[in-house]
């Protein structure tokens, strides 16, 4: 194992039982087979009611490295990450890992809720194996990092979640781990917890080896030199080409297209995506590449009692959160409703979302009324989540980000000169 | 990174392999982690300590009610002729009393092991740690029950006018055989009682029964197949012994008393090892 590997994984294997009476059963079974000297969990074989949670996994993290694991819920990432923390044992492979380890593998846990936030400290730093003395020397940079310095006397029942994970993300990356294990650590945490977390991680991964369990697609990105995507305790994914992987990843959702939530007179017959819609058929997806102007077709009727009208477009990409808005209020653009069956024909130049599979809701509300110069609440005649979907393909990049703009970029001797152009 | 720093790294290695199959590199490991246990036990049985007596109006008399509401009883059934407990060398209330103190703290330390793991189970899920830490702890605070239990001992035969002279030198050598012997029956019991909580509603019916035969509240009988039970049973020279230096009386059964330290010591050792493996096992099997 060349120096710098710190966390080197060979086909790891681990199998869960199903059912709980059973499972009992062969962890006696298996404490008498190590008892005996004999390996854990028997042979390579399945026994009845068993099936494998994670299956010949292998990976190898150097020092400066950081992977990121992703999968849907119940692929299998924390269990690998407690295997990897010794917390469990595997039935196969092997695991070597070099330096002193740092896991925060579930927050909030761990803390004794009489105890005030400094005594849990030293708890928590005893449990990850450091003496009074080292504790000692960071306790003034643990409290300060987790910006809890009034409550730190405080018993940690009164904590919130927040503070709980201010507190477990301070002790575990101010003990100098050479290899850290989190999992979804920095997902409670203020958004300005968050930065600094992620500002410290940075720091940490010039001298450390990083696991890391994430749902949250953006942080991946940032954080990740390699990624594993597990799927069904496999990895249907392993590499540096973090874009591929979390589009893998996305793609493993089927998005079930769920109807719409309401209509007041309003019938969309139809809505098309893009260039030639006598061949795009509605209900299917759309395939759009990147940087082709995306035009959406609607085809609906509006019950004459809505004499004007708004439309909205609402894109979510596969986490269900919005990446793109279109009101065609804001621009001024408030339609007359003809009484008759209308096509609405919108244009979006240029689009530069990522590769992935997005999803279109469509409003319809009343125009905004500007009342007293403050704006009066939208006030929605119809709502379609939902109701098209389009993927978007063609970008090529390592980078993961949402958004890739197109951009024109000039060298120039000077700053003046840059302005004059 | 210079190549001297990283060979400085410790290693560790998970593998399926049974540390049994390597019982010396199993042996040094767990002396290691019993030496680097020795800070967090101290803390977790402070933390429990402080805890323990913070939400008790009555803090640390708990430790001693029980077993005087037991030596009231006794000594109402002795007294009522109800049961007819023996002839003893020391008036029957003290006898009784120091008795029920003494097997509290062997049921202390039996309990202790599996109270310890099950109290610790959201730790042990999400830490790794060494685990000789909740053994270790559990001792500490069995050790600081004990001793106000033996401070109300003491002051208890002060005020009766008993005084157990020089031998009081050596009576900490019962309560550590009393705490040895528990310990070592409890972490015993603790890897399949953790995995099955039926082990955990046997132990109290067990130690019930195994009171009766020990001389706690009854003599030691003279003859009869009871008192061949009486004799044979391991706990009684562990009892015997301990009442014996703390009242004054000269030791019993010093033979049996000796082989049932270092058996308890052999037996403490393989439950040491069981209990490490079993740890995994049981993070798996009930979450902890």
């Amino acid at each position: 194992m060349s120096d710098d590997i710190l966390i080197d994984v060979q086909g790891v294997s681990k199998k869960f039982c199903r059912d709980l009476k059973k499972s009992l059963w062969y962890g006696l079974q298996d404490l008498g087979n190590e008892l005996r000297g004999h390996r854990h969990g028997s042979s390579g074989q399945l026994r009845p009611e068993e099936f494998w949670a994670i299956r010949d996994i292998s990976f190898q993290v150097k020092r400066g490295e950081c992977l990121g694991l992703i999968g849907r819920n119940g692929a299998g990432k924390s269990t690998l990450l407690k295997i990897l923390n010794g917390l469990l044992k595997p039935d196969e492979g092997r695991i070597r890992l070099r330096g002193r380890i740092g896991a925060l593998i579930e927050l909030g846990g761990g803390f004794n809720p009489i105890l005030s936030g400094r005594e849990n400290i030293y708890i928590g730093g005893s449990v990850f194996g450091f003496s009074r003395a080292e504790i000692d020397k960071k306790l003034d940079e643990i409290i300060d990092f987790s910006e809890l310095e009034e409550f730190i006397d405080m018993p940690v029942r009164n904590y919130s979640s927040g503070m709980k994970v201010r507190l477990g993300f301070s002790v575990a990356v101010h003990l100098d781990p050479d290899i850290l294990f989190l999992d979804e650590v920095l997902a409670v945490g203020d958004a300005g917890f968050k930065l600094k977390s992620y500002g410290k991680m940075t720091e940490l991964l010039n001298r450390c080896a990083v696991v890391f369990v994430s749902h949250s697609m953006p942080t991946i990105a940032r954080a990740s030199n390699r990624i594993i995507l597990m799927k069904d305790g496999t990895d249907a994914y392993y590499g540096d080409d973090i874009s591929y992987g979390i589009e893998q990843y996305l793609d493993l959702f089927d998005g079930e297209v769920s109807e719409n939530a309401f209509s007041d007179g309003v019938q969309i017959h139809d809505i098309r995506l893009n260039v030639d819609y006598t061949q795009q058929v509605s209900g299917q997806t759309a395939v759009v590449n990147y940087l082709e102007d995306l035009i959406f077709l609607i085809n609906l009727d509006i019950d004459i009692k809505h004499e004007f009208f708004d439309i909205q477009i609402w894109i979510t990409d596969k986490d269900m959160k919005n990446v793109a808005n279109y009101s065609s209020g804001t621009f001024g653009n408030t339609l007359r409703n003809t009484g008759d069956t209308m096509s609405v024909k919108i244009r979006w130049p240029e689009c530069c979302l990522t590769n992935g599979e997005y999803s279109t809701t469509v409003i319809i509300s009343k125009p905004i009324e500007i009342k007293n110069g403050s704006r009066a609440r939208e006030d929605r005649i119809a709502v379609y989540q939902h109701i098209l979907k389009f993927k978007v393909r063609g970008f090529k990049g390592l980078q993961w980000a949402p958004f890739h703009f197109q951009g024109q970029i000039e060298l120039h001797k000077r700053l003046e000169d840059c302005q004059s152009t | 990174m210079t190549d001297q720093s990283s060979t400085r790294l410790p290693e560790t290695v998970y593998t399926p392999d049974s540390s049994v199959a390597k019982p010396r590199e199993m042996l040094r490991d767990m002396f290691r982690d019993l030496a680097r246990s020795g800070d967090l036990a101290w803390r977790l049985a402070v933390r429990d300590i402080q805890a323990q007596y913070r939400q008790n109006v009555l803090g640390i008399l708990w430790a001693f009610i029980t077993p005087l509401f037991t030596t009231l009883t006794w000594i109402f059934l002795q007294g009522s002729g109800i049961v007819a407990v023996g002839a003893t060398d020391i008036p029957y209330p003290v006898y009784v009393f120091t008795g029920t103190m003494l097997w509290a703290i062997f049921t202390d330390a039996m309990n202790a092991p599996m109270n310890q793991t099950q109290s610790a189970s959201g730790l042990l899920a999400k830490f790794n740690f060494p685990r000789e830490a909740l053994i270790v702890s559990g001792i500490y605070k069995i050790l600081f029950n004990a001793g106000i239990k033996i401070l109300l001992m003491l002051g208890a035969l002060v005020i009766i006018g008993i005084y157990p002279g020089w031998h009081l030198l050596i009576f900490p050598l019962g309560i550590v055989s009393l705490i040895l012997v528990g310990t070592a029956l409890g972490l015993l019991v603790t890897p399949i009682g953790m995995l099955y909580k039926d082990v955990g509603r046997v132990i109290p019916l067990g130690l019930q029964f195994l009171m009766y035969l020990t001389p706690v509240v009854f003599a030691m009988p003279k003859d009869g197949w009871v008192a061949t039970l009486f004799q044979i049973n391991p706990l009684t020279p562990l009892i015997l012994n301990a009442r014996n230096w703390l009242t004054g009386f000269p030791p019993e059964q010093m033979t049996y008393f000796v082989i049932v330290n270092l058996l308890a010591v052999l037996m403490l050792l393989i439950a040491w090892g069981a209990y490490r493996l079993v740890m995994p096992i049981l993070i798996e099997r009930t979450g902890a």
